[in-house]
């Protein structure tokens, strides 16, 4: 079962450095999507089944495979803007910066005084590698959908983490993360639109009339 | 009892939601505080047992927090009935619903002892604060209201992280992953060290950023700026001690460890600290726009909050009496403000000038509450801020002392530099008249505050010195 969820992992690092790669807005939307379905799938496969994972697996792949990816491109269709244009590093940059951050996080979980039971695990690696994918998209990308995406994916990272204290996590307090990020997207999908319809563009580099002069 | 804390404002936002007039609308609000204010009393009275799983309980450190929430709101619930008559031109429902979930949120913080809820109802107040200040609606606000939604959003996520760090320390020590403060403290002892440094780091660092501790603070200038002055006296009086009540609640954990982990919070809470005041120091002199000032200002006043709870000892009552102070002269700060802002229509220096002649209630508020923040007597901060350094000094902390003492100094310049002219100055006859005059409801609740911060600071309660002690041992070394 475990190896299952080892190449599910494996899936997750590498839809990461998909998402750096690429410069379509939708299809960074889809990837993030998938990236949430999987997150939804792995706790059913490491803890023992019952009613408190099939709850959480339903709620995770609702609210992260299905209702943000719709928010989110539905915040995209109606700025009309299909392509992240000239992020702060390039593509190519970005995607190299994010393997290295990969192999970085392997070798920071190998030293990190983990539970001896999750040390032959994936997660940490992941969780890592994941969390920093997340920063380096919300700091080097200018479009203000690209820096939710950013955002999601962090969060995603730290999901992978909070997987291996499923148990730990009582229902209520998970729903309600999950809540306040559902919440949370769609009050920054209502800021994007208001953004687009005053800057006539989702340039967050054009977001500077506040500051000191 | 406590459920009806989160309750009553809860059943308010959803009358606010039916309520289909514009006028009617912002009276739910004064009904509501009213309500919330009478229950929190009770509560102070007579707090209730922990619930059953020990979820729920109000603790002296959450009454504080709760009795300054309280009190502010029914301030600015008061105030937002005279503020909306002048604001007609726009929906408030958004706004009312806002304020209300916030104030549910606000309360679930204080009465939260698992950390796990704490962080939802955080990030629950971080979400309905972003609408409040997008509530003028223009340029500034939303690139405001952007910066504030995606800095905090990230931090309170880095303190997610932290926490699951915290409860992975619990799991890896051999025991049941756990977040229950009780528990946590029970069996803190054993805690695996590198996980709680770990989680400590982040914990720190994502509260921080909700807090607005230099250097994380970038968003506070720009969201205190835009939002509306009741919005900001909520976000500088409300969320920033509800931030601080989650860094109390990691203190308790790190002192119960009885580790080398307490010192490390403490220095990095007294370093942070310093650097807020600098920053504030630096920033707050010359600036032209009144309410950036004040936003300054509460970097600065979180930065005390820190030192005062970093120093520890004799400088935790300081640090628990100067979150009521700071929260409520802050309120008379931007409710004032608010008013000046609607007065001249600007908020720079260059064009408001003379504020006392133009409207002698809002401009002799300001000036009062500008006396206060500085810290000078017989106002309540600076009995707070006066436990503060004389405690560094007892300890022989004289650095700190003396650079708190030098950034005090700088500030309270920096500060009447734009506060002075503003206020005094002869007002220029440039200036078109508005629509607005002091009006009861508008000037009324800001002065009840300014009351109740010259009674605190020259006859405080003994029901509230007893509060402070019960709180200031909860976060004293056990022996």
């Amino acid at each position: 079962m475990n190896s299952l969820a080892d190449q599910l992992l494996v899936l997750v690092m590498l839809i990461n450095l998909i998402m750096l790669g690429s410069s379509r807005l939708i299809f960074s939307i889809r990837a993030v999507a998938a990236q949430g379905v999987i997150l939804g799938i792995l706790p059913g496969l490491i803890h023992p089944f019952s009613l408190h994972l099939t709850g959480i697996t339903a709620s995770v792949i609702l609210a992260k495979g299905i209702i943000i990816p719709y928010l989110i491109s539905d915040a995209v269709h109606k700025a009309h803007i299909r392509r992240e244009v000239e992020p702060f590093i390039g593509y190519v940059p970005t995607l190299f910066l994010g393997a290295v951050f990969t192999a970085l996080a392997f070798v920071f979980a190998e030293k990190l005084p983990l539970a001896p039971e999750h040390k032959e695990l994936l997660f940490v690696p992941a969780s890592i590698a994941t969390l920093l994918t997340g920063f380096l998209i919300l700091t080097t990308r200018r479009k203000a959908i690209s820096q939710v995406i950013g955002y999601l994916v962090l969060e995603n990272g730290i999901f992978v983490f909070g997987l291996l204290l499923t148990e730990a996590m009582p229902f209520m307090v998970e729903a309600g993360a999950l809540l306040d990020l559902l919440v949370g997207i769609f009050v920054m999908g209502i800021v994007i639109n208001q953004i687009s319809q005053e800057f006539s563009s989702l340039d967050t580099s054009r977001l500077r009339a506040l500051k000191e002069e | 009892m406590l459920y009806a804390l989160v309750l009553i404002p809860l059943v308010g936002a959803l009358l606010a939601w039916v309520i289909p007039d514009n006028r009617t609308r912002p009276l739910v609000l004064p009904v509501i505080a009213l309500a919330h204010l009478v229950l929190t009393l009770l509560l102070l009275w007579h707090a209730p047992p922990p619930s059953a799983n020990g979820w729920i309980w109000l603790d002296p450190l959450g009454k504080l927090v709760l009795l300054c929430i309280s009190v502010l709101f029914s301030i600015c619930a008061f105030y937002a009935v005279g503020y909306l008559a002048y604001r007609q031109e726009r929906s408030n429902r958004v706004l009312c619903m806002g304020l209300l979930v916030c104030l549910a949120a606000m309360g679930l913080v204080t009465v939260s002892q698992h950390l796990g809820l704490l962080w939802v109802a955080l990030e629950t107040t971080t979400v309905a604060m972003a609408p409040l200040i997008y509530f003028n609606k223009n340029a500034r606000s939303i690139e405001a209201t952007w910066k504030y939604l995606l800095i905090c959003s990230v931090g309170i996520a880095l303190a997610l992280l932290g926490l699951l760090f915290l409860a992975y320390s619990t799991y890896v020590a051999q025991r049941d992953a756990t977040l229950l403060l009780s528990s946590l403290m029970a069996t803190a002892r054993g805690l695996n060290q590198g996980w709680l440094h770990a989680a400590v780091i982040f914990l720190l660092v994502g509260y921080g950023s909700k807090m607005g501790l230099a250097p994380l603070h970038t968003w506070k200038p720009d969201a205190y700026g835009e939002a509306p002055g009741m919005v900001g006296a909520m976000l500088a009086g409300g969320l920033v001690n509800c931030a601080f009540l989650a860094i109390l609640r990691v203190y308790q954990v790190c002192l119960a460890s009885g580790s080398s982990e307490l010192l490390f919070f403490q220095r990095a809470l007294v370093g942070m600290g310093l650097l807020s005041m600098a920053f504030a120091a630096v920033f707050m002199a010359k600036q032209a726009d009144f309410k950036r000032m004040l936003a300054y200002s509460s970097v600065e006043h979180v930065g005390i909050l820190a030192i005062g709870l970093g120093l520890g000892k004799g400088a935790l009552f300081g640090a628990l009496f100067h979150l009521l102070n700071n929260g409520l002269t802050k309120g008379v700060l931007f409710l004032a403000s608010g008013n000046i802002h609607r007065s001249y229509g600007a908020k720079t220096t260059d064009i408001v000038k003379g504020a006392m002649t133009r409207l002698p209630w809002s401009g002799g508020l300001f000036m009062a509450g500008f006396i206060a923040i500085t810290g000078s007597p017989p106002f309540a901060p600076f009995i707070s801020e006066y436990t503060i350094v004389s405690s560094a000094f007892a300890e022989g902390d004289y650095l700190v002392a003396g650079a708190f003492l030098l950034f005090l100094a700088i500030v309270f310049i920096g500060m009447a530099l734009t506060v002075l002219p503003m206020v005094m100055g002869t007002p220029s006859d440039t200036t078109p008249p508005t629509g607005y005059r002091d009006s009861v409801l508008m000037v009324g609740p800001p002065l009840v505050t300014m009351l109740i911060i010259l009674v605190l600071g020259v006859w405080p309660p003994a029901a509230l010195l007893g509060l402070l002690k019960e709180g200031v041992a909860l976060l004293g070394v056990q022996p």
